[in-house]
This record gives structure tokens, C-alpha cells and sequence, in this order.
């Protein structure tokens, strides 16, 4: 189970993948056995499936966004079958709208919120799980699986439950806590608060999966890089920049960057909360894209929304992308 | 004395608070389904349900198609994840054990592909699978489901064949079997764990799944390709302030899912843990 032994590989590609998949010399195995040009061909062949399906079921649709984008495509298009090109408008008249750069704008601060949060969040609850007796540590574990595995639709169902205005416990414990004004607030009634909502549900959510990666990295680090930076005065916060930073620095870059891209294009927590509401002030640009092109059967605009999303996430993947690069010869 | 003893427990102090916060959600949800409706809208919380009752379940469980979504959602969910499976094992092999021109290549393609933003990929999954008359059907749901889980699979496969050390797969060919004889007989049963946790997030992935199937499957009634999450979704819409029904439908939705991750990630909590994507 060797995954079980790195955190960052068995989660995602990552850069610390130094795991020497293919030994230098795992050739002699085909090489003598099988007959040469069979042997040559059979990794074609394995991988053919798996290129098949990318393909028509990946990039098709990948490719077939973008052709949507270049297309005036509503309702009345959609049943009379009509095809009408429109060039790059779809794309001119989002980026000259207001709308748009608000959107833009609400999913960036959004992502860096919740990213920081999940991120330092995590690497604390890491550490602690790292601290705790095996019985609490395994108390505390349960407690983490139990939010981690929740089904999203769940989470939101629950999270709608806790903070109801009249009968939710959240308003019920801060009323009780001397905060009577909040007896029956409606969360879900502006943005901020809705916002608030969606974010405590994210990071309740997202939590687990940083601090057990945290966890598992921290047991991988020799005792004695502790012992001896604690023999040269080392406090708490020296331990951390100078012994546990440098040696995870490959899981912090990676789970960080598999967050944004996660919370950047989470669509369901948002939508189950409030559909993107009120009066559209919480969407994010998946929801975006969504609303247009699903919900208001602006299917040619909504796609160009979907483009524009993924150039974002693409330009949020290049950094990551380099360092990566960089290792090719590890992977 | 008294001080070094809170030394010594603030650690777990801490931990209880956050046991309280992970949990409590999940908690509240499973309590609230078994209280009576006079303890769910009370004005104190009833925190231990003392006066339980099954009635919000029957009511769940009685909603309409309640049990052919479930049913939908296990053959989309096992047959999507055991497709998988098989196609990325065979990829796996090829990257983990073999040399060939357009390895690297193919890797990075795996890896964008875990990245793929199938939220925004919706309408137009919706306009192909329009196109093709395949809307209300649960095939569509299937292939595209087997997509997605399809990268993470290969990505965790390929390490988990690499571990299994090649002196194995050698020595079972110098007794005379031939290569894919020595993976069936050597390798592939080594892999069975690793081939049940992968399956697992492959599992949550496709049991979780909503934009897709909440746009493609929109008919309901009796043959509704539906799956649970849009059934629990307007679910809380259809039944408004019910929340003890809402909750039992949330606890009947969540619960296969809390006991596999229990379940599998028993041995992870302990010592180590496999990592995975939960996307």
C-alpha cells in the first residue's frame, strides 16, 4: 500500500510524485517474454480504452462548449433545430458586462476565502491529530470522516436545517447566548450572510481531507529533525517554518492548489443553499453559467460563461502546471 | 498542579470542541430524523431524542419514486465505478510497469483530466446527450459518471500497481506464465485493496453527482431516471418545513456512504491515511 505512504501522491498529481513508477529496468519483463513487436504495441493497446473514452466523453464535450459559444443558441433555436453563428459576440458581451466582472470578482474573493481558511484550518487540525493520544486521536477522526463523507446535497440539506430561521439550533443557540436579535434571522436572506453559509458548509467540508493528508505527512518526518531543532532553542512557530514547512512544502503546494480549483468550481454547495440567491448576489461563476445557460435557456451564452470559467482555471493551473514540469522526469 | 494539568489536556480540550463542530451536523441530521414533530418545531432544541419515532422514515420512504431512485442511483453508481475499474486497471498496468513513447504524455492528460471542470461542461453534455435522444435515461448517466471517476482511478491504480514489487511478476513468468497470466495470478490479488479504496471515492464521486443529473433526467413519475440527490434536493422543496422527513431522507441519502467511509478508513484513522479526491 505504498499510496497509503504519501499523502500528496495518493491524493492528486502531485509535485512530490518521486515515486519511481517505472523502475528503470522494468523492461526485461516484456522484452524477454513477449514476442517483440506484440509486446511494443500492448501498452497502445491497455491505454486505448481509457484515450477512447477521453476523448468522446471529455474533450467532445470540452470542444463542443466552446462551438456552442460561438452560437446564438436560446430556446427557440434549440427546438427548430437552427444553427445561427455569431462569431465571438456571446464573449464580447461578457466581458463588456458588469455582471460579469462581478461575478468574476465575488468567485475570486470567494475562493481566497475559503482556501485560507481550509488551509490553515486544516494544517492546525493536522498538527493537533498529530499531538493527541491514539483514543482522542481516533475520537476526533470520526468526527472528521463523519463531515468529510457527507454527501454535498446532505450537507446542504443539514445546513439549511441548523440555520432555519424559526426552528434552526444556530438561531436558537445565539439567542440564548445574549444575542436576542438573531432569534429569527433569515440566513438566507442577503448575501452576506447567505455567503456565510456556504462558506462555514465549504470548510466544514474540506477540513478532513487537509488535516489527515497533514497528519499522514507529519508521521513521515524523522523525530529528530524535531528533537534537534528543539536542542537549538526552536519554538512552536520556528519548529513549523523550519522543519515541518520545508519538509511538506510538496503537499502544501499541491492540496492548495487542488483547493482552488475545487472551491473556485464547487457548483453544488452553492446552488442547494440558495440557487445562487437573493436576487442572484451569491452566484459564482459556474452557477454563472449555469443560471444562463440552463435555467434562463441562453445555452450559446452560458457556454461562453463556461469557456471564460475555464480560462480562469486554467490560469489558476499554470504555476502549479510549471512546477510539475519541472519533475517531469519524476513522473 | 493544577496548570500542568491543563498543559497536558489543552490538546484535548481542543479536539472535543472540534469533535463538536465535525460532528454535531451529522449528529443533528440523524436526531432530528427520529424526534417527533412536537420536538423538532419546539422552541428549546431537544437534543437527545428521547421519544423516538420512525414516522418521518415511513414518510420518506412513502415519497414517490423514492424507491426507484434509490435503485437508479446504485446501477448508475456500481456499474459507472466498476467500468472504471476495469478500463483505468488495464491503463494503470501500461503506465505503471511498461516504457513507451507518449507515457508522459499520457500521464498530464490524466492529470488535466481530474481537473475537469464538468460543472461548466453541463449544457453542453446536455445538448449531446439531447442530440443523441438520450435524455431521461439512466445510460448517459452511466458513461459520463464512468468519465469522471475514470482519471482519479487510473492516477491511484498506477501507484498501487507500482508498489507491488515487478521480482513477483518476474519469477511467476520464469515459471512459465506468460505476462498478463502472472498479473492475473500475482499482481491482481495484491491490488484488491487498493482496487476498494480507489472504488470507494469512485463510489462518492458518482453517488454524489447532481448538476448533471438534475439537468439531463428532469421527467418524474413512475420511470423517472432520477437519482437520490435530486430526489432529496426537492425533496426539502416538496415537503417545505417537514424537516423531520427532509432529515431522514438526508440521513437515508447520506448513510451508505457514512458507513463505507467508516467502514474503509477504520485502519487510516489509526495510522495513515489514503488520501484521496472527494471533488
Amino acid at each position: 500500500m505504498a499510496v497509503q505512504s504519501d499523502p500528496v501522491r495518493a491524493q492528486a498529481p502531485g509535485p512530490s510524485n518521486t515515486d519511481g513508477a517505472v523502475p528503470g529496468d522494468s523492461l526485461s519483463g516484456p522484452r524477454r517474454s513477449g514476442p517483440g513487436l506484440l509486446s511494443r504495441f500492448a501498452p497502445y493497446a491497455l491505454l486505448a480504452p481509457a484515450m477512447l473514452a477521453t476523448l468522446t466523453l471529455l474533450l467532445w464535450p470540452l470542444v463542443n462548449t466552446f462551438v456552442l459559444s460561438l452560437q446564438n443558441l436560446n430556446k427557440r433555436q434549440l427546438i427548430q433545430h437552427l444553427t445561427e453563428w455569431t462569431g465571438f459576440s456571446n464573449y464580447t458581451d461578457q466581458l463588456t458586462s458588469a455582471d460579469f466582472w462581478h461575478t468574476t470578482e465575488r468567485s475570486v474573493v470567494f475562493t481566497a476565502i475559503n482556501v485560507v481558511l481550509i488551509m490553515v484550518g486544516g494544517t492546525l487540525v493536522g498538527l493537533l491529530l498529530n499531538r493527541l493520544g491514539s483514543k482522542m486521536r481516533l475520537t476526533l477522526g470520526v468526527g472528521l470522516i463523519l463531515a468529510w463523507a457527507m454527501p454535498f446535497v446532505a450537507q446542504s440539506t443539514v445546513y439549511l436545517w441548523l440555520f432555519d430561521s424559526r426552528y434552526g439550533v444556530v438561531n436558537w443557540g445565539l439567542d440564548k447566548l445574549g444575542w436576542h436579535s438573531m432569534a429569527t434571522y433569515n440566513w438566507t436572506g442577503n448575501q452576506a450572510s447567505t455567503f456565510f453559509v456556504i462558506i462555514l458548509l465549504i470548510v466544514w467540508g474540506s477540513i478532513p481531507f487537509v488535516a489527515f493528508n497533514m497528519y499522514a505527512g507529519l508521521t513521515t518526518i524523522p523525530t529528530e529533525l524535531y528533537e534537534a531543532a528543539r536542542m537549538d532553542g526552536a519554538g512552536a512557530f520556528k519548529i513549523f517554518s523550519s522543519v515541518i514547512y520545508p519538509s511538506l512544502k510538496p503537499f502544501f503546494l499541491g492540496t492548495t492548489f487542488l483547493e482552488i480549483i475545487w472551491v473556485f468550481k464547487s457548483f453544488t454547495q452553492v446552488y442547494t443553499i440558495d440557487g445562487g440567491g437573493p436576487e442572484r448576489s451569491t452566484e459564482t461563476m459556474p452557477v454563472y453559467s449555469f443560471v444562463e445557460g440552463i435555467g434562463n435557456q441562453h445555452f450559446g451564452v452560458g457556454s461562453a460563461i463556461a469557456i471564460l470559467t475555464m480560462v480562469m482555471l486554467a490560469l489558476a493551473m499554470v504555476p502549479y502546471f510549471r512546477v510539475i514540469l519541472k519533475q517531469e522526469d519524476e513522473l | 498542579m493544577r496548570r500542568s494539568l491543563f498543559g497536558r489536556s489543552w490538546p484535548n480540550v481542543i479536539a472535543l470542541v472540534l469533535l463538536v463542530f465535525f460532528a454535531f451536523p451529522v449528529y443533528w441530521m440523524v436526531s432530528t430524523s427520529f424526534k417527533p414533530n412536537k420536538d423538532i418545531i419546539s422552541k428549546t432544541p431537544v437534543f437527545i431524542p428521547f421519544h423516538a419515532t420512525l414516522e418521518h422514515f415511513s414518510t420518506a420512504f412513502k415519497a414517490p419514486q423514492f424507491w426507484e431512485m434509490a435503485g437508479n442511483s446504485l446501477l448508475v453508481t456500481v456499474i459507472a465505478v466498476g467500468a472504471s475499474l476495469v478500463i483505468a486497471t488495464l491503463a494503470a498496468f501500461a503506465v505503471a510497469r511498461m516504457r513507451f513513447r507518449g507515457r508522459k504524455a499520457f500521464i498530464l492528460v490524466i492529470m488535466l483530466a481530474q481537473m475537469a471542470p464538468w460543472e461548466v461542461m453541463v449544457i453542453s453534455v446536455y445538448l449531446i446527450v439531447r442530440d443523441n435522444n438520450m435524455l431521461n435515461s439512466l445510460v448517459p448517466l452511466m458513461i459520463f459518471y464512468m468519465m469522471m471517476v475514470l482519471p482519479f482511478t487510473v492516477w491511484t491504480l498506477r501507484g498501487f500497481i507500482a508498489a507491488v514489487p515487478k521480482e513477483l511478476e518476474e519469477s511467476a513468468m520464469v515459471d512459465g506464465c506468460t505476462r498478463p497470466q502472472a498479473f492475473v495470478r500475482v499482481v491482481f490479488p495484491l491490488l484488491v485493496p487498493g482496487l476498494m479504496s480507489t472504488s470507494l471515492f469512485g463510489f462518492i464521486t458518482a453517488w454524489n453527482e447532481f448538476p448533471l443529473v438534475l439537468v439531463l433526467n428532469k421527467a418524474t413519475g413512475p420511470g423517472t431516471a432520477q437519482t437520490l440527490p435530486v430526489w432529496l434536493s426537492s425533496f426539502q422543496t416538496n415537503f417545505g418545513d417537514d424537516w423531520g422527513a427532509t432529515m431522514a431522507a438526508s440521513t437515508v441519502f447520506a448513510l451508505p456512504i457514512l458507513v463505507l467511509f467508516l467502514f474503509f478508513q477504520r485502519k487510516a484513522v489509526g495510522g495513515q491515511t489514503a488520501g484521496a479526491v472527494k471533488g
